[in-house]
């Protein structure tokens, strides 16, 4: 505290003499800088090259989007005031955009500058592109409205907005980056460490992986927020990130390490604030194969529906909750997160382990011995991933399910779903467009296009798969909401899932700050508040 | 000696294509780059194409000799991870590797040599039993929990010093980036360059003591105190002086090792250099970092033992006087 007084002292007297000292002493009497630290960096500062978390957390400081998304997950106005479905043609998106907004270089945020930036973020190699697929074509009307037109009426289309940042045209066309950074170009583009965006603070220093300094941008349209300097450090060392908080070096801490969640809560001067995350964690399987690559069965036990119930029976969710989670989990029997659309408390409730009757089911259905199968997992994405897996290893033996557990990093994982090469694995999924049928899409959908690319059970059900693509234009959202329904029911029913728990997310900071955990885990610093 | 120089010239243009051809082939049991890169929206053709956008679909003969044929003019690519180009970040991070195996290097030296001698000297003390008891630990204790250990008790409980990062730093030139010269850069120094260099530090210490006590020994130092010279005198003059050849050969090629094992150090610390780079490229598959870090190090050793051997002529005369020798 002391050490930012000083310097905001120094300024102050450097700019002594000159007209501004008035103004300088205005702002230096709340100026507040957070620093904050989480795992990662940002891969890129271009708002369209990378869907990635860490990516767009810090761009939402720098860029903003048309719609935001709040702590409880609705949607917020931001640089689109109003927006809705036309009343002549259900194919269109109708967006208001907001008067008065200007970007950082100072030049003033028209209707073209959100057609062009939409445009951008829809053609490859943009990252977003895929949650733009259905757009036919962007245009401006007038200087404050955008008409989005989609091949069919899409009622959700604004849910893919929240992280489709908004850049100037005339920037973009000046530096070269028209388009997102190209990877195979072999060539580095401007947008990649410099930024001209409309957000509440500009980018002053950047050196990636090291440290980036953003500064509050005083011709912001909203209120000015508490926060007037962020400077951010990415800490890939779970000891050394909590040291530095303990230490005082920082202010925020967006990853915190599980087991050090309880020590941090107990240290003075420190506080946690937790939330449910936008992410479950489930098994699946290959229900459909005739025979299983890693069995020792002659045939695939994971078609049975009698194994399957088996499985669910031998899942202690508890279990994993308080040993391997440390109480930092929601266990739950659906993979959706309880503030998604389709979400029912029903959907979530799971029984008591069985064992018993796990094991007689398994004879039941033909192996009276058991039988063996290899479970792939990986160890360096998700929460406790590989532990969690391996108290799965021992809870299926007692149902005489012998697992042999081969848990690897991530990149070596994730292509064996893809590549239909594992038989049982574990994933993790998130819902960023806050509705189920993103999960149906990729998770339960026949992989066929743009459909099924994480479906790793081979399960196809054609009468499903109508239900599914039916969603994505059904504009009576009660009727469609019903047909969601439905779906989940013969998921479940079918049992192609089998959940652990939703993550949960916690924040560590030191005392007289308050940040609310966000969902997507993208904490805005404009909403932290200092007592 | 220029027949010699090219001799050597060569063998290490050979070591460093077998360590492109040994990385390369490791390459291909990392994983695949593509799920990083792209979102989890993607669709499986697009994954498809963005793999073949960048030749790794193309036999492995085929992608070892694309980069060859690149590597040589200097093109390591594109960072898959960080969009900006290989040789510039690669460029952009080495000095603060640099700075730090500089600073580690010289003190695991100065207190080994130093430690080294006084144990030799005071056989038997209590401090030298305390300090030979502590380096005990320098050379158990994995430098992973050495750092964790330090950033606790000189950042967390006294905080004395930064547990993490370079501190401030200031651009020489627009190349070189130093943490020398400004005061919270030479603080965030001692940490790390402690954890470094600490391991070297008790090898050049046990070094030193084992060659001191034998050379303490010997029948000229016998004939040196005979002499009636002083203590000072036969000990540094004399004694010290014949230790230090085996002494600086090691530490010459510990050099080699501070530097390319310096990315758990650098991980521990969060030190921005190229080995925490690399740490961060293994994780997502950054292909074009890791051929060039690994070539980048292969090359620092292979310089480091180029000189070694030219100091050995040029130190060692019956080095050359064998060759004169057969000559005639």
């Amino acid at each position: 505290m002391s050490m930012k007084l000083d310097r905001t002292g120094v300024r102050a007297r450097l700019m002594l003499g000159a007209a501004a000292v008035a103004l300088a002493f205005a702002g230096a009497a709340n100026a507040e800088t957070l620093r904050w630290a989480r795992v990662a960096d940002a891969l890129t500062l271009d708002p369209h090259s990378q869907n990635e978390g860490p990516t767009h957390t810090l761009n939402h400081h720098i860029y903003e989007t048309l719609v935001g998304r709040a702590v409880d997950g609705s949607l917020t106005p931001r640089l689109a005031t109003e927006w809705g479905i036309s009343e002549e043609d259900d194919t269109v998106w109708v967006f208001k955009i907001r008067e008065g907004v200007t970007f950082h270089d100072g030049s003033a945020m028209t209707a073209e500058d959100v057609v062009f930036s939409l445009d951008r973020a829809r053609t490859p190699p943009s990252g977003m592109a895929a949650l733009h697929a259905a757009v036919e074509e962007v245009t401006a009307v007038d200087d404050t409205t955008v008409h989005v037109r989609l091949s069919g009426p899409a009622p959700l289309y604004v849910q893919n907005l929240t992280n489709t940042f908004i850049m100037s045209k005339a920037w973009a066309e000046e530096n070269g980056v028209e388009t997102a950074p190209n990877f195979a170009a072999g060539e580095e583009a401007f947008s990649v460490r410099n930024t001209n965006g409309t957000g509440p603070y500009v980018m002053v220093e950047r050196d990636p992986e090291v440290r980036t300094v953003l500064q509050v941008f005083d011709g912001h349209w909203a209120d000015a927020p508490a926060v007037t300097e962020i400077i951010y450090t990415p800490i890939s060392e779970a000891a050394t990130r909590v040291a530095a908080l303990l230490s005082g070096e920082v202010d925020v801490v967006q990853d915190v390490p599980v087991q050090d969640i309880a020590r941090l809560e107990q240290t003075d001067g420190i506080k946690v604030v937790r939330g449910p995350e936008n992410r479950n964690i489930f098994f699946s399987y290959d229900m459909t194969s005739d025979r299983l690559a890693s069995s020792d069965a002659e045939d695939n036990p994971f078609a049975k529906p009698e194994v399957r119930e088996a499985m669910a029976l031998s899942l202690d969710r508890n279990a994993i909750r308080q040993v391997v989670m440390r109480g930092e989990s929601q266990p739950s029997a659906a993979p959706l997160p309880p503030f998604v659309n389709g979400w029912t408390e029903e959907l979530d409730a799971f029984g008591e382990p069985d064992y018993a009757r796990a094991a007689e089911l398994v004879a039941e259905a033909g192996y009276p011995n058991g039988f063996s199968v290899d479970l792939n997992c990986p160890n360096d994405r998700y929460l406790n991933d590989e532990a969690i897996c391996q108290a799965l290893v021992g809870m299926l033996a007692r149902a005489n399910i012998r697992v042999n557990l081969v848990s690897q990093t991530r990149s070596l994982h994730f292509p064996l779903i893809e590549n239909w090469e594992t038989d049982f694995y574990l994933l993790g999924w998130g819902v960023p467009t806050f509705d189920s049928q993103y999960v149906f899409d990729f998770l339960v959908h026949t992989r066929e296009g743009s459909y099924g690319s994480f479906n790793g059970t081979r399960y196809s059900n054609p009468d499903l798969d109508a239900k599914i693509e039916s969603l994505a234009t059904m504009t009576d959202l009660d009727a469609r909401d019903a047909v969601i329904a439905e779906i989940w029911e013969e998921v479940m029913e079918e049992r192609i899932f089998l959940n652990v728990h939703n993550q949960m997310l916690a924040y560590a900071m030191r005392d007289g700050i308050s940040l609310d955990v966000h969902p997507e885990n993208q904490p805005r610093m404009t909403t932290v508040t200092f007592d | 000696m220029l027949a010699f120089i090219l001799r050597r010239v060569l063998q290490s243009v050979i070591v460093m294509l077998t360590v492109a051809l040994v990385a390369f082939a490791l390459f291909r049991f990392v994983g695949d780059p593509i799920a990083s890169m792209v979102g989890q929206e993607a669709t499986l053709a697009e994954r498809m194409e963005l793999r073949e956008a960048l030749g790794l679909n193309d036999p492995f003969i085929v992608q070892f000799f694309t980069f060859l044929s690149r590597a040589v003019v200097g093109d390591f690519g594109i960072s898959y991870r960080l969009q900006q180009p290989v040789m510039e970040l690669i460029l952009s991070r080495l000095p603060a590797t640099l700075e730090l195996a500089l600073v580690s290097g010289i003190a695991a030296f100065v207190f080994g040599v130093g430690f080294g001698v006084y144990t030799a000297l005071r056989r038997g003390g209590w401090a030298s039993s305390s300090i030979m008891t502590v380096s005990l630990i320098g050379v158990s204790l994995p430098t992973f929990l050495i750092g964790v250990l330090l950033i606790w008790v000189f950042a967390v409980e006294l905080q004395w010093l930064p547990s993490f990062g370079r501190g401030d730093v200031v651009d020489l030139g627009g190349w070189w980036r130093t943490g020398f010269l400004t005061e919270s850069g030479r603080m965030s120094m001692i940490l790390p360059a402690i954890t470094l260099g600490l391991y070297q530090m008790t090898l050049i210490m046990r070094l030193v003591r084992a060659e001191m006590l034998e050379v303490l020994r010997a029948d000229y130092i016998k004939f040196a105190r005979a002499r009636g010279l002083s203590n000072r005198a036969v000990n540094f003059g004399h004694a010290l002086k014949n230790t230090l050849v085996p002494v600086i050969t090691i530490t010459g090629l510990q050099l080699g090792s501070i530097i390319a094992f310096s990315i758990i150090t650098e991980t521990v610390f969060q030190w921005p250099g190229v080995g925490a780079l690399f740490i961060n490229s293994v994780r997502f598959v950054d292909v074009p970092v890791m051929a060039a870090y690994l070539m980048l190090i292969a090359l620092v050793f292979v310089v480091i033992n180029l000189i070694v051997d030219l100091l050995y002529y040029l130190v060692d005369p019956r080095l050359r006087l064998d060759r004169s020798a057969a000559g005639h």
